[in-house]
């Protein structure tokens, strides 16, 4: 019973409930509708034959008297299935005729009957009533002749349709019943399925993943959408995991390392050492205060939190100043700072983090190319592409290879294991969230293609072009 | 309490320039008492008088009946939010510059900040040298209307606005952006900028530089200016920043 309020409660089973009692009603209607118009046209039809017999009874009667009527009504009532034929008397007493006795009264009314009388067969044993209706005429003599037609057959054939009609309404509405629940504890089933399996996500298990029947119906679609925010979910909650690690890790090993600096500087006697050991330790936490200044950066960019900040800005401005700021730094690195900039492009962005972008750029090309034997240079591109506006930093260092090209974006991942160049390990997840946040797309490649040894890296940041 | 040898090796104060502008006052407003204690302490040995205050409401009170050289203020108070302090005393006709330091971040906050009448923005965390730095160079900007048309430290000359650089009479030829470098160091003579002040104030960035891209601009703009001359006027102060300063 508890199963059947259940089902009872899922909109499909309602929704059918109400579709079957809308059809029941149309139907009904219908069916009385079709009767009721039969009915008429067979009463018409009834009528027509019998105000026809009247007429040639009347034409009868004028031209051969009594005689000839009483002939011709005699002649037809013996045809099978004969009408109603009587003469009566001026106080409506039968005289002759095929009807052994009608419903008193009958006679009083001249033409048409107004509602249908009963009457009784001279075949008739007991009290099997028959109705008819009939027209009623008075002749110059007084006497009155009544001819009708039995309405059993009108009758029975009304009852006739009326019953094939309730039975294939009957029929349908069974159908109806069985389909609609069909459908509606099948939905309900998915749903279940489909809650089940949101418990289980919800219990922990994110890996879970929502039924999907391959029908490509409604449900189906839901659940792929679901699964996909799912996937989303997943794949974030994967990161977030990652980051805390990572976090953990990045920040203990320092953390431990300022810990042991000042427990040494405890016991230094002579001043002058002692101050250049809490140098150390001021300069190794200023270096963990960047590392946090980064990574809140990269989570109030990823956070959209800087967007209302968008203005148009020249980027070949911007471009020619960071150029011009990194310059010395890569000729005491002993490399050329080549730049090849286009003049004039403007884009919608944020100043700021599009000038940090650019250095941290700037900073890794010079950085992770600077020790190699032969450095060459640096060189910034910033040129207009059929797909938007492109601004690469090129460097000929070691190069990231393809395999490793996803992850170096991701939080303190450092492809020198070592760690022995300065760094947060977070420059390249700013510059791609700063290009998430501005539309745009970071491209990672080699500089020169080919060149196994030392293939170099063209890092890409690619704005999408400005509507004109 | 440290003792006073631990005290002298944490301290900047003894790099800085003891009071050429008498002993400077300020006023925090800060409701984590334990920074505020670690402040108060710190500028104390940096020879400037700090008061504390600890929500919004008696910060407002301080600010408006005392004069502070400097107000340095959390953005986020009880009882008054740090933001409506700020335009309160504005209202109020009190111009006392203004150091907001705020946990929020560092792009578009700076503007409201500074759209509220702040006059710098530092966000947290911060180094004590970076507001040390700021602090007083805040202190001082009250003092001396920027209106001097030449610059001088020692036998170095500025001119802002024929944009020539002497030293000794002889005219050295600077790039625009290492005029600009200079004429920030040389505006605050005697003071500490910090890197990131001077990527602000020379290059309009506002964030930490991270790598040593404005040393590798100070030591150019040093070779300049102070090849040929026996006489050191640009200092590196350590864990801190730069100075410009004629100690002849």
């Amino acid at each position: 019973m508890s199963r059947f309020w259940v089902l009872f409660k899922s909109t499909a089973v309602r929704l059918s409930a109400l579709y079957i009692l809308l059809f029941a009603i149309c139907a009904a209607t219908l069916v009385f509708y079709v009767t009721a118009m039969s009915e008429r046209l067979l009463s018409g039809q009834i009528r027509d034959a019998v105000a026809q017999e009247v007429t040639q009874v009347q034409r009868a009667y004028d031209a051969g008297g009594m005689n000839l009527l009483l002939r011709t009504m005699e002649r037809r009532a013996r045809q099978p299935g004969a009408n109603l034929y009587l003469i009566a008397g001026p106080s409506g007493d039968i005289l002759a005729g095929n009807v052994a006795s009608v419903q008193p009264g009958v006679f009083e009314e001249q033409g048409w009957t107004s509602v249908p009388f009963s009457y009784q067969r001279y075949t008739d044993s007991g009290v099997v009533g028959h109705t008819a209706i009939a027209n009623i005429f008075v002749l110059d003599n007084g006497l009155r002749v009544l001819i009708g037609r039995d309405l059993g057959e009108p009758e029975r054939f009304r009852v006739l349709v009326r019953q094939a009609l309730m039975i294939a309404l009957a029929i349908m509405g069974l159908g109806a019943i069985i389909i609609w629940f069909g459908i509606g504890r099948n939905a309900l089933k998915r749903i279940d399925r489909m809650s089940d399996a949101g418990k289980k996500i919800m219990a922990g298990d994110l890996s879970q993943r929502l039924p999907v029947g391959g029908s490509g119906d409604e449900f189906d679609r839901l659940s792929v959408s679901l699964n996909n925010m799912l996937e989303r979910i997943e794949k974030l909650n994967e990161g977030l995991r990652q980051v805390s690690d990572n976090i953990a890790h990045d920040l203990k090993t320092p953390l431990t390392r300022l810990r042991n600096k000042a427990a040494d500087a405890l016991d230094i006697e002579d001043g002058e050492v002692r101050r250049s050991a809490l140098e150390g330790i001021i300069s190794e936490s200023d270096q963990l205060i960047r590392t946090f200044n980064a990574l809140l950066m990269i989570s109030r960019v990823e956070a959209g939190s800087v967007a209302a900040e968008m203005s148009p800005i020249e980027l070949s401005a911007i471009v020619a100043d960071s150029a011009e700021l990194y310059e010395p730094v890569a000729d005491e690195a002993g490399m050329a700072l080549n730049s090849e900039i286009e003049p004039g492009i403007e884009i919608q962005g944020n100043r700021e983090l599009i000038g940090q972008a650019i250095f941290n750029l700037l900073d890794n090309a010079i950085k992770y190319s600077a020790d190699t034997e032969c450095a060459g240079s640096v060189s910034v591109k910033l040129r207009r592409r059929p797909d938007g506006i492109c601004l690469s930093v090129a460097d000929h260092g070691p190069g990231v290879p393809p395999g490793r090209r996803e992850d170096v974006l991701k939080r303190f991942v450092r492809l020198d294991e070592s760690r022995s160049k300065p760094g947060t390990g977070l420059g390249l997840s700013l510059v791609e969230a700063i290009m998430e946040l501005h539309g745009g797309t970071l491209e990672l490649s080699d500089t020169e293609p080919g060149n196994a040894e030392r293939p170099g890296l063209t890092v890409s940041m690619v704005f999408p072009a400005r509507p004109a | 309490m440290t003792s006073p040898q631990q005290e002298d090796a944490l301290s900047l104060a003894e790099k800085q320039p003891a009071g050429n502008v008498g002993r400077m006052k300020i006023l925090i407003i800060e409701d984590d008492l334990e920074a505020a204690v670690y402040l108060t302490k710190a500028f104390r040995e940096a020879g400037i008088v700090a008061d504390h205050a600890s929500d919004g409401e008696s910060g407002l009170f301080m600010g408006s009946e005392n004069t502070y050289d400097v107000i340095v203020i959390d953005r986020m108070l009880p009882r008054r939010d740090g933001l409506s302090v700020i335009s309160e005393l504005r209202r109020k006709g009190i111009h006392t510059p203004v150091l907001i330091l705020s946990a929020l971040g560092q792009v578009d906050d700076r503007v409201t900040g500074l759209r509220a009448g702040g006059d710098d923005y530092l966000p947290k965390p911060y180094a004590f040298s970076e507001l040390l730095a700021r602090v007083e160079v805040l202190g001082r900007r009250k003092g001396t209307p920027d209106q001097d048309v030449v610059y001088r430290v020692g036998d170095l000359e500025l001119d802002r606005l024929s944009h020539e650089v002497r030293r000794g009479g002889k005219e050295i030829p600077l790039q625009p952006r290492e005029f600009r470098l200079l004429e920030y160091l040389m505006k605050n003579a005697g003071q500490v900028v910090t890197r990131t002040m001077l990527l602000e104030n020379v290059w309009d960035y506002h964030f930490d530089p991270q790598t040593n891209v404005i040393d590798v601009h100070v030591s150019r703009l040093r070779s300049k200016i102070e090849k040929d001359f026996s006489q050191p006027l640009l200092k590196t102060i350590r864990g801190a920043g730069y100075m410009i300063k004629d100690e002849g």
